[in-house]
């Protein structure tokens, strides 16, 4: 690579070609000085003067420490992983009795084939209750900052896609439902093997924002639109914090329910941990599809 | 050293990729780029943390014909951590891309010195 092309590659003034800024630009709501051209002199005079004192020596400086900067922290860094326990060693201090005891007695304690399912849903359920949380509090931050722009909708490029598209229509027509019956099967097989509330949600979110890509947002608006979002998301949160608040009343113990564990590698074991499951993958599948409609028509 | 850093390679790439995505952040001006350098940087930490609960020549934590042998199974602790990391990550970029969209609404770049400039000059008109 040339001197002068690295450089260019280190500025990286290429922000007016992406695509997505001018997708952006179609529903901007500040209105554009002479059509909005990106090199328009409103916009670089001030950037242009300054550049003429300290900033100039500065930004040609700048690049240099910054590498050097981030070697000097690949250094330390691997100083320390030098003194880390080696990869797969068995006698690491984090494989320590804590890990034992989930292993030894978590299908029994818990009724979850899954270790990992019966320690984030029944030994530390509080902790994915704040991450569900989490996750609808980003949702509701994305919201506020998104949902007030004025006009969101373009029906325009929505009725592009549906006509230009047969050969995406034809593929999602035969691809979605497998994709929404496989996130489906990942969230019921939650405590019994791989998968889980989180992957499985994220899986069937995937597939409604591919339905979305393919058909257009009109036959999803139908069954899914912010009232009923609000409404399945609030009650899913709402059964989440229900069924794990008597541990407020039992001294944080959460282990002794009146759901008993039942018989390890049945569908229907594991006490609350396969509703729990549900809850959580409804609040991820429906944040996704939920992201998804915002940023691409700003609103939902 | 070389053989302690190539016995654990996989933490060395997660240290390596730590830092590429640092060197984004630092070195992009454009704030969707940033925003790729901390999804990378989250990436690493993820990678990091899940490498510590795997053990040589043991399973995933998952029960196998009922056998509750601790020498079986590999950490099930990292893998529920890293779990909590995704969750993080996904919500912080999706705020962060938020905020980026209402930037561009305003100042109509994504250059974060152009954003700086006309802040000003927008405070200085005041």
């Amino acid at each position: 690579m040339k001197k002068s092309e690295f450089r260019k590659w280190l500025k990286s003034w290429d922000a007016g070609e992406f695509d997505f800024t001018e997708a952006l630009s179609d529903r901007a709501s500040l209105p554009q000085p002479d059509g909005g051209s990106k090199d328009h002199p409103w916009k670089l005079e001030p950037i242009n003067r300054l550049e003429q004192g300290e900033i100039k020596s500065f930004r040609k400086s700048y690049p240099f420490f910054a590498v050097v900067l981030c070697c000097i922290m690949i250094g330390f860094l691997l100083l320390t992983v030098e003194h880390l326990p080696t990869f797969g060693a068995p006698d690491a201090p984090a494989h320590n009795e804590v890990m034992e005891r989930y292993v030894e007695k978590g299908m029994e304690e818990t009724g979850a084939v899954n270790v990992v399912a019966g320690v984030i849903l029944d030994y530390r359920a509080f902790d994915t209750l704040g991450e569900s949380h989490v996750l609808y509090t980003a949702a509701t931050a994305v919201f506020i900052l998104l949902l007030s722009l004025k006009g969101g909708g373009e029906p325009e490029r929505e009725r592009k896609i549906m006509q230009s598209d047969p050969l995406l229509k034809s593929t999602a027509r035969i691809i979605v439902p497998l994709v929404i019956v496989y996130g489906i099967y990942v969230i019921f097989n939650g405590h019994l093997g791989p998968g889980g509330g989180f992957s499985g949600g994220a899986v069937i979110g995937g597939g409604l924002i591919l339905y979305a890509i393919a058909f257009g947002f009109e036959p999803l608006d139908k069954i899914l639109n912010l009232k009923v979002y609000r409404m399945i998301v609030l009650c899913a949160l709402c059964f989440y914090s229900l069924a794990k608040c008597y541990s407020f009343f039992c001294g944080a113990n959460h282990l002794e329910t009146i759901f008993s564990p039942g018989k390890a590698g049945m569908i229907f074991s594991a006490g609350l941990i396969l509703p729990l499951n549900i809850a959580v993958g409804i609040v991820v599948a429906c944040t996704m599809y939920g992201f998804y409609s915002i940023f691409q028509r700003g609103r939902i | 050293m070389l053989q302690t850093l190539w016995d654990s390679r996989v933490n060395c790439i997660a240290v390596i990729l730590f830092a590429v995505g640092f060197a984004t952040l630092l070195l992009h001006r454009n704030l969707f780029k940033k925003i790729l350098g901390l999804n990378i940087m989250d990436t690493a930490s993820c990678l990091l943390l899940t490498s510590l609960g795997y053990i040589e020549g043991r399973t995933a934590p998952i029960i196998v014909d009922g056998v509750t042998d601790v020498q079986r199974y590999g950490n099930p602790l990292p893998a529920g951590l890293v779990l909590t990391g995704i969750v993080v990550s996904v919500s912080v970029t999706a705020v962060m891309l938020a905020l980026t969209v209402r930037l561009y609404e305003r100042y109509h770049t994504l250059d974060l010195d152009e954003i700086y400039m006309l802040a000003r000059q927008e405070e200085g008109e005041k």
